[in-house]
């Protein structure tokens, strides 16, 4: 063997290592929430005895009236989906739009979205609470503990970024093509979902990626919205409930987070070159 | 025409509706009553009048020990934050983009962490420094790490959520760092060599000039992300262990974010939370424009 392929052999190693050393937390939760709580706490380091205690434990969690996991999945799969729905439909048909229309005005309400970005959470948070229990009262909307408000708030908060992306890819696709469906008769409506809502496809990915991922994972914002406790929680929310009142309940505790992470995990390993890609390009620009 | 005109204009504003709508509800509404409240005594609970107070809560923000403290421990924890995540990632990044075969692989596996949330990540280190640490080291015989746990000390507590939001966030921003190192022209490197230039004058003469524009990106996002962070804050440590500051008993990890929430939540002083917060907005601003500033300057036009 030359020394190039000696030194590729060891980085193979190093890397390697280094993989399943950043795996040690995932690998520890999967495996003490196959174990009693005693044998968490004597050995939280082993295999367990006996993987059995797997099933029991999650049959415990999906039952737990103190977590209702079942219910928290739920809301939390009802609440991304629609919220992505909407963010990604409206945001789109948004930036086509502002592209197309060349004005001061539609120049003026992009800078609008964009600036919006620099804005911390932390900024409107409490009026926003503040300001949707203003809006329930006077209308009798259902804005807060509802799936509802929370939709209208991550479609929202949302916009900014996505109406930025989608913007930037609308600017490279020629208006030629538009022209041409316009010619053979077609309505601005089916203009936009028959032909330009196709070319967008690959940004539409990258909107849904960055924007899902935002949502599963959101904490504060349920909180607030949604508040603690009440009937609707998302599984950041119930984890964190449960974390509370269980602090040393270290099985039902792991558990927990075993079931709180498959999902993400299952997802991320399915779409993997997508999510990176996407992340990754959505914040680069 | 004129029709033509009209129609436009409808479909305009048709199509601007549920974007803009839903974004005046969430974001410039809010952001015009939060700016109001700051100057009013607002608290959470219904109160019949609010009434307007002039500066009074920015002055107060300005005299509160736990707000200065939080900003101290938020400034150093995104500077230790900055470096570190930035050092792990570009060493990865070097790593992932050899020619060793599962490199694909391997930029999985240290990305992954970045899409679990900061809540449960939190926990999940909680049960590591809590007991899987002193567990080992005791098994080890490492006796200072048995009987002091990371978590209970406010300064070791900071470095904890440093070491989290390393692993959380490094194969994140050694993706970007890939991208980048990818771009470097081959034929570049291999003039570098035939010019008999080794290995660390490669590096440092061409691999690190041609990658800077993304040391601006980067040093952006770790800046922006660690200065708010809140998620692994809550989980991890809470508002953490006591510790004395300026001759007084403190909340020793309560970072920034989670002091503006706690003004409020726990406090119930919303009003001076809303003028904590346009304060942390304008210096993260400010932050970013010198951040972004500096990096610019360096980067080379090629």
């Amino acid at each position: 063997m030359t020394n190039k392929k000696v030194a590729l052999v060891l980085l193979e190693i190093l890397a390697l290592s280094l993989v399943v050393f950043f795996m040690i937390p995932l690998a520890l939760v999967l495996f003490n929430s196959a174990k009693g709580n005693v044998e968490i706490i004597t050995s939280p380091l082993s295999l367990p005895e006996n993987w059995g205690n797997l099933w029991v434990n999650i049959q415990n969690i999906w039952n737990n009236p103190n977590i209702r996991y079942s219910q928290a999945l739920f809301n939390s799969t009802f609440i991304t989906f629609f919220s992505l729905m909407a963010i990604t439909i409206s945001s789109a048909m948004a930036a086509w739009v502002l592209v197309r229309t060349k004005t001061k005005m539609s120049m003026f309400i992009f800078m609008l979205f964009v600036a919006a970005m620099v804005i911390p959470f932390q900024v409107v948070m409490f009026p926003l609470v503040r300001w949707f229990g203003i809006v329930q009262r006077t209308t009798g909307l259902p804005m807060l503990r509802s799936y509802f408000g929370i939709i209208i708030a991550y479609m929202g908060f949302g916009s900014s970024l996505s109406i930025f992306l989608f913007h930037g890819f609308i600017k490279s696709i020629p208006l030629d093509i538009e022209e041409a469906a316009y010619i053979d008769g077609c309505s601005k409506f089916k203009t936009f979902f028959l032909v330009v809502l196709p070319i967008l496809k690959p940004i539409y990915v990258t909107v849904l990626i960055l924007n899902g991922i935002w949502i599963w994972n959101d904490f504060l914002l349920p909180m607030l919205i949604l508040g603690k406790g009440t009937p609707v929680q998302t599984i950041p929310l119930a984890v964190n409930n449960f974390a509370g009142a269980f602090v040393t309940s270290y099985d039902l505790l792991m558990t927990a987070i075993l079931m709180a992470l498959v999902p993400i995990i299952i997802f991320f390993i399915a779409a993997q070159k997508h999510i990176i890609k996407g992340m990754v390009e959505g914040s680069v620009k | 025409m004129d029709k033509d005109k009209r129609m436009q204009k409808l479909v305009f504003w048709l199509f601007l509706i549920p974007a803009l709508g839903s974004f005046a509800m969430v974001q410039i509404i809010p952001f015009v009553i939060g700016l109001y409240y700051s100057f009013t005594d607002w608290s959470a609970t219904a109160q019949p009048v609010i009434s307007f107070v002039g500066l009074k809560n920015y002055s107060d923000a300005f005299k509160d020990i736990t707000f200065l403290y939080s900003t101290i421990i938020t400034t150093i924890y995104t500077v230790a934050n900055i470096i570190l995540v930035n050092i792990v990632s570009f060493a990865l990044a070097l790593l992932v983009t050899t020619q060793i075969k599962g490199r694909n692989f391997y930029r999985a596996g240290f990305f992954l962490p970045n899409v679990i949330g900061g809540i449960i990540l939190g926990y999940i280190w909680q049960f590591i420094f809590n007991q899987f640490i002193p567990r080992v080291s005791s098994l080890w015989g490492i006796t200072y790490l048995a009987d002091n746990l990371m978590l209970a000390d406010s300064r070791t507590a900071l470095l904890a959520l440093v070491i989290v939001s390393t692993w959380q966030y490094a194969g994140y921003i050694m993706m970007i760092y890939v991208a980048a190192l990818q771009n470097v022209p081959r034929d570049l490197i291999e003039a570098a060599q035939i010019d008999g230039a080794s290995p660390w004058q490669r590096f440092k003469t061409i691999t690190i000039p041609m990658v800077r524009p993304a040391f601006t990106i980067t040093l952006f996002l770790t800046l922006v992300n660690s200065f708010k962070q809140f998620d692994v804050n809550t989980s991890l440590t809470g508002v953490g262990p006591s510790t004395m500051f300026m001759g007084r008993a403190i909340n020793g990890t309560t970072l920034l974010a989670m002091n503006i929430s706690n003004t409020s939540l726990v406090l119930r002083n919303t009003a001076m939370a809303q003028a904590k917060a346009i304060i942390f907005f304008v210096v993260l601003v400010v932050f970013s424009l010198l951040q972004v500033n500096f990096s610019k300057r360096k980067e080379v036009e090629l």
